[in-house]
């Protein structure tokens, strides 16, 4: 059992999980934005690897992690940052990111150092399943990491079976087919597509990400899974003056607390 | 690993080249690949699918494009010098083989809107050729510098009914417009088909396109015959920027040991300038658009802006494929800088009356970097006419 599955364990609703990309807007404002978000009351945290070539994110992503690589973030300098990261947080931390940088750093390797500072899990988009199953699989369970696959209102009812026999931490649900940032709704088909994986009674837990960027969207996401994910809300705040001051206020606005609006 | 397979060039049921291939996309993608990878190959050996493709290639493309014994180029370097006129297709270079092929089978799948990528513009032209030829909604990305330098085009994508949509992020070239037209794939997923204009992106594009390409070298094999008795050339020469000219031309010769196969990369200003885009030589393996393949990247894993002044060239990656025949060394991969790609350009045009397409260019120009024995026989790819590059040449030889 690793943090992520210990939070499932403990919390079942209403969990807020918390997307930004390391190295940005500062080199090395990674473990401050983690302890600040903690702190403000966000349940677990996706610490996004930066690419060249983010396919799936929109422009907002894309720019942070432009930037991120200017500021001259890589794995290894990330990895180094992390050491300290479990003497200030204690919440569940993900990485993000696509699967070449993780490659060329090597996938045991990757896994050895995530278990040396405390990384609960990976998220790897176009990490294709049959490669995770046939190669990474034994280096992933043996560093007690929980790899998280994403699907979408598209994904057969078969495939969405089969990734919750592979998954150990929870099931990310995309509100829709899109790239990150984009301004989806959560319309009647989203909400039919919702209530079709309630009712298939995964055995693991469920985040609907994409399309979350305030309370009323958090709040209606959660009606169908454990919590939801905010990511392009939270990296526009990054790129904006006095960021770290405002992230209580961003987060207990999120969770619906108190209303800043 | 059960991922190798090395006894053939050509793809495993699994969509890998030897180790090179596979599928590495995110979720919102795999419906639609996985629908193509399903109903390509069913779709393809359709009698009626068939017919169609043939005779459109026959009627709208010009096939069989000739096989040209270029003279006087072949007394200048001592061989005998075949021409493959890719360049006399429709709408001026091999680009069209595939778009018709893949058209006829967006149709099949019941797709309503085509996007695509393009560097030099040529892919772009022959996707808005034919959508305006089957009446089908057509999105053009193409990188914002690209557009600059090669403006007939952009003309001939808006005047076929295309809306071309400029990629700004990372170098603005063809590597961000397939960033581009993948996210609006992702954006877009039940509708839309992606018809990728190289031998890259994930299984099934590398072999699909390939198979739409074949038509090159399958032409080739009887004309060559025709023409000289021989069964095979000695050699068989085009560029490689993502590679689907060459590949179209080693197609059927690929398992004929006796021809040696050549792709030239776009050294750019030079290998070791800083600005190449010679990827084979520069680049290691890696993931690029939904593929494992040799990627020109840093040590961190972030993929490296190549540079070329061929836009067609001027792409980081190599088709998985043309990876595999690499690294097996049953091709070899050589570069040429712009200013021997310009200068051969010229030749070309002084010695048999035809202006190449720098891309193509690119191939001619090796010519000179080889030691023929006389009577021996090559095929060169002339993969696209030279139009669209007249500034081009014009601003480099002060015409």
């Amino acid at each position: 059992m690793n943090r992520i599955n210990q939070l499932f364990e403990r919390k079942k609703e209403n969990i807020l999980s918390i997307y930004f990309t390391a190295g940005y807007p500062g080199l090395n404002s990674t473990i401050d934005i983690a302890e600040a978000l903690e702190k403000a009351g966000a349940d677990f945290l996706e610490i996004g690897i930066p690419y060249s070539d983010p396919l799936a994110d929109g422009p907002v992503i894309q720019n942070s992690s432009l930037k991120s690589i200017e500021n001259g973030m890589t794995l290894k300098v990330l990895f180094e940052q992390l050491k300290d990261l479990r003497k200030r947080v204690s919440i569940p931390v993900l990485l993000m990111g696509y699967v070449n940088p993780i490659l060329q750093y090597g996938v045991e390797k990757f896994c050895a150092s995530c278990k040396e500072v405390g990384i609960d899990g990976l998220i790897a988009p176009d990490l294709p399943m049959y490669e995770y199953e046939e190669l990474y699989i034994n280096c992933f369970r043996g560093s007690n990491l929980s790899n998280v696959f994403l699907i979408t209102p598209q994904t057969s009812e078969e495939r969405i079976r089969k990734i919750d026999e592979l998954t150990n931490g929870f099931i990310y649900l995309l509100s829709s087919s899109s790239t990150t940032g984009k301004d989806v709704s959560l319309s009647d088909v989203t909400e039919n597509y919702f209530s079709r994986i309630k009712a298939m009674q995964l055995k693991n837990p469920t985040m609907i990400g994409f399309g979350i960027s305030d309370n009323k969207s958090f709040s209606k996401a959660t009606e169908y899974a454990n919590g939801a994910i905010v990511g392009t809300a939270f990296v526009k705040l990054l790129g904006e003056d006095n960021y770290m001051e405002r992230i209580p206020e961003f987060v207990s606005s999120l969770k619906g607390k108190q209303e800043f609006a | 690993m059960g991922l190798e397979d090395t006894m053939s060039y050509h793809v495993n049921e699994r969509g890998y080249f030897g180790t090179f291939g596979g599928a590495y996309i995110p979720e919102m993608l795999y419906p639609n690949v996985e629908e193509l990878r399903e109903k390509y190959l069913v779709i393809m050996s359709d009698p009626k699918f068939q017919e169609e493709y043939q005779q459109l290639l026959r009627d709208y493309v010009g096939r069989p494009s000739p096989l040209y014994f270029a003279g006087r180029l072949s007394k200048k370097y001592g061989a005998n010098i075949f021409l493959k006129r890719e360049d006399l297709n429709h709408t001026g270079a091999h680009k069209i083989n595939n778009t018709v092929g893949q058209i006829l089978l967006a149709e099949r799948l019941g797709k309503k809107r085509i996007i695509a990528e393009t560097g030099a513009g040529q892919h772009g032209v022959a996707t808005a050729t034919v959508c305006a030829l089957k009446g089908i909604e057509c999105v053009v990305y193409m990188g914002a510098v690209d557009i600059e330098r090669q403006a007939p085009n952009v003309a001939r994508m808006k005047m076929m009914g295309a809306t071309v949509i400029p990629a700004t992020s990372g170098s603005q070239t063809l590597k961000d417009a397939t960033n581009e037209a993948l996210r609006d794939w992702i954006n877009n997923p039940v509708d839309t088909h992606y018809i990728i204009g190289s031998v890259v992106g994930p299984h099934p594009y590398p072999d699909m396109v390939a198979r739409f390409q074949a038509i090159i070298s399958e032409e080739t094999k009887w004309q060559l015959k025709e023409k000289t008795g021989k069964e095979n050339p000695d050699y068989v020469m085009a560029c490689v920027g993502g590679g689907s000219n060459a590949i179209g031309m080693f197609y059927h010769f690929l398992n004929d040991e006796d021809v040696k196969l050549i792709a030239v990369e776009a050294a750019g200003k030079g290998v070791d300038s800083g600005e190449s885009a010679a990827t084979t030589y520069l680049g290691t393996e890696g993931v690029l658009h939904g593929s494992r393949s040799i990627v020109m990247q840093t040590p961190d894993g972030q993929v490296i802006e190549p540079y070329s002044i061929s836009a067609g060239l001027d792409y980081p990656g190599i088709g998985p494929q043309h990876a595999h025949l690499h690294t097996s060394k049953r091709a070899l991969y050589v570069s040429v800088t712009d200013d021997e790609a310009l200068n051969a350009g010229l030749e070309l045009t002084r010695l048999e009356g035809i202006i190449p397409a720098i891309e193509s260019a690119h191939a001619f120009a090796y010519l000179d970097k080889m030691k023929f024995k006389g009577d021996e026989t090559v095929v060169v790819c002339l993969s696209g006419r030279g139009d669209k590059d007249l500034a081009n040449y014009m601003n480099y030889f002060g015409f």
